[in-house]
Formats: structure tokens, C-alpha cells, sequence
């Protein structure tokens, strides 16, 4: 129980720290660092929580794709982003205030807040013991849920034809091969048969 | 103390979520940071999800950490597609310079 408590703070407390150098560092490449490392932090929360499938999708998902997305992004992009952050500390005080305002409301809510009797009585069975979470998550995605992981594809789908479209562009100058016009050659019209007269070029 | 509950997970996603706020307020200029902010926030919402889902014990909200997983994933492919694409028009990546469309 000990350990457990100790993993908790020491992963709670290294993800808030990473999120807070995801704000405030000076290079954007930190603070893609820094996001990588507050999901590992927060993979490791996930399986404290017993939820092992979602920590290992979080490390794949997030840090293996959307992160170095990011990095990647942050890299091609050839800005100044020092000028990006001029007026840094103007406003710091409007975010602090929705910030703590922010934090107040959340603080109200999670002290009045109570459970009700009827929702507990009507979710999903507990997944017996014997049961890996991947197991049990498996079970009711690919049943109860199967019209959501559907649509969950679907909306994969959606957003991969919609980066491609928006980012791909047909350069000028470029050679390449034109499979289509390649089969679409007729014999007419490569080859002319010439008749040439017997002992005309001399 | 020592016996971390369903308290202890929901004040950590609400730092989380009020960092992610903050960071949105803080970096006003660079859509980039803007972007990580919402993926901070949406981390949050998932420790909330699966910490719920643990503590009611109740696979229901793995489930939906599962769809918000994909919904952030698409949502910063398509944000990044729109940032580079904008960037390779106007050459920067300034929110005030976002005003293509005069609203």
C-alpha cells in the first residue's frame, strides 16, 4: 500500500510538473518533450489504476504518434518562435485568474459532489477476477460498444484523408510516371510505317 | 493519506485540466503550444474516465477513455494538417495573423 501511495504521488507529481514546462518553456521542442513525459507519467497512473491496455495505448498512441507529430511539425516549421512568445507575460494575469477561477469550480464540484445510488446499480457487471483488463475491455468493445468502435474508425478514417488531403500538394518539374497515359498508348500513334521507294535515296 | 482513493485522481486531472486552461491563456500567440494544451486537457479527462472507472468499478469508462484516445489522436493529425498548411500560405503561425476570413 506503501508503494502504491508512493508510485501515485511521485507519478502525479512528476506529470503536473511536465505540464507545467509544457506552457511555460522557451522552446517548443521542450515542451514537446515535456508532453511526452507527462504521458508517461500519466501511463503509469493508468496502470496503477488497473487499466493496463489504456496505459499501453496512451505510450503507442500518444508518445508513439500524436508526440512526435508534434515534434515533427515543430521541427519543419521554420519559425522564429521567440518573436511568438513577445507579450508572454501579458497575459499571464487574465490566464491566472481563469485559472484559479477555474480550479475554485472544480474544487466546489468535487466537494459536493456524491454519488448516486441509481447509475451504480445499472452499469456493467463487474469483470470477474480471473479477467486481464484487455480481456474485459475486449468483451464489451466488440459487443455492447461495437457501433461506437465503428464510428471510431470511421472518424480515424475521416481525419487520415483529411490530413492527407489538406497537406498533399502536386509539384511542378517533377518526373514522374503516368501509369494511365502509359497504358493508354495506341499503336497508331507511336509507330508510322513509311514506304520508302527502292533505291530512292540514292 | 497513504490509501490514494478517487480524491486523490480527480485532483490531479483537475490540475491538469486548469494547466491546460492556462496554457491556452499563456501561449495566446503559438497555435503549436495551443494544440498541446488541449492534449494536456484531454489527458486529464481521461485520468478522470479511467480513474471513475476504477473506483466504480465499471468498464464502461475505460471504454470512453478509449474514444476520446481516438477523437484527440484525429484532432491533432487534422490540427497539425491545418497549421502546416497555413504556415506554407502566410509564412507564420501567429494567432493574430489568422484573419484570413475578416470575422
Amino acid at each position: 500500500m506503501v508503494v502504491q501511495a508512493l508510485a501515485f504521488y511521485v507519478f502525479a507529481a512528476v506529470a503536473t510538473a511536465a505540464g507545467v514546462m509544457v506552457i511555460s518553456a522557451r522552446n517548443p521542442v521542450h515542451s514537446v518533450l515535456f508532453l511526452i513525459l507527462a504521458f508517461f507519467n500519466a501511463a503509469g497512473l493508468f496502470v496503477l489504476l488497473g487499466a493496463e491496455f489504456l496505459a499501453m495505448l496512451l505510450v503507442v498512441v500518444y508518445v508513439g504518434a500524436v508526440a512526435v507529430l508534434f515534434l515533427f511539425v515543430v521541427m519543419m516549421l521554420d519559425i522564429n518562435f521567440a518573436e511568438l512568445r513577445e507579450g508572454f507575460l501579458q497575459y499571464l494575469p487574465i490566464g491566472a485568474v481563469v485559472g484559479v477561477i477555474l480550479l475554485a469550480e472544480l474544487a466546489l464540484v468535487g466537494g459536493s459532489w456524491v454519488l448516486s445510488e441509481g447509475p451504480a446499480e445499472a452499469s456493467l457487471p463487474v469483470p470477474d477476477e480471473k479477467m486481464t483488463n484487455t480481456h474485459a475491455l475486449g468483451h464489451i468493445l466488440y459487443t455492447d460498444y461495437i457501433y461506437l468502435f465503428q464510428a471510431a474508425g470511421l472518424v480515424l478514417l475521416v481525419a487520415m484523408i483529411g490530413a492527407i488531403v489538406l497537406t498533399h500538394r502536386r509539384r511542378t518539374g517533377v518526373h514522374r510516371q503516368r501509369i494511365a497515359a502509359q497504358l493508354d498508348r495506341r499503336r497508331e500513334d507511336t509507330l508510322e510505317v513509311v514506304k520508302v521507294p527502292a533505291e530512292g535515296g540514292r | 493519506m497513504l490509501e490514494v482513493g478517487l480524491a486523490h485522481y480527480l485532483t490531479l486531472a483537475a490540475v491538469l485540466f486548469t494547466l491546460g486552461i492556462f496554457g491556452i491563456f499563456l501561449n495566446r500567440k503559438n497555435v503549436i503550444i495551443i494544440l498541446m494544451s488541449i492534449e494536456l486537457m484531454l489527458l486529464a479527462v481521461n485520468i478522470n474516465l479511467v480513474a471513475f472507472s476504477r473506483f466504480l468499478e465499471d468498464m464502461t469508462g475505460q471504454v470512453f477513455a478509449m474514444f476520446v484516445l481516438t477523437v484527440a489522436a484525429a484532432e491533432a493529425a487534422i490540427g497539425l494538417a491545418i497549421l502546416v498548411v497555413y504556415f506554407r500560405n502566410r509564412g507564420s503561425i501567429a494567432v493574430e495573423d489568422i484573419n484570413l476570413m475578416k470575422g
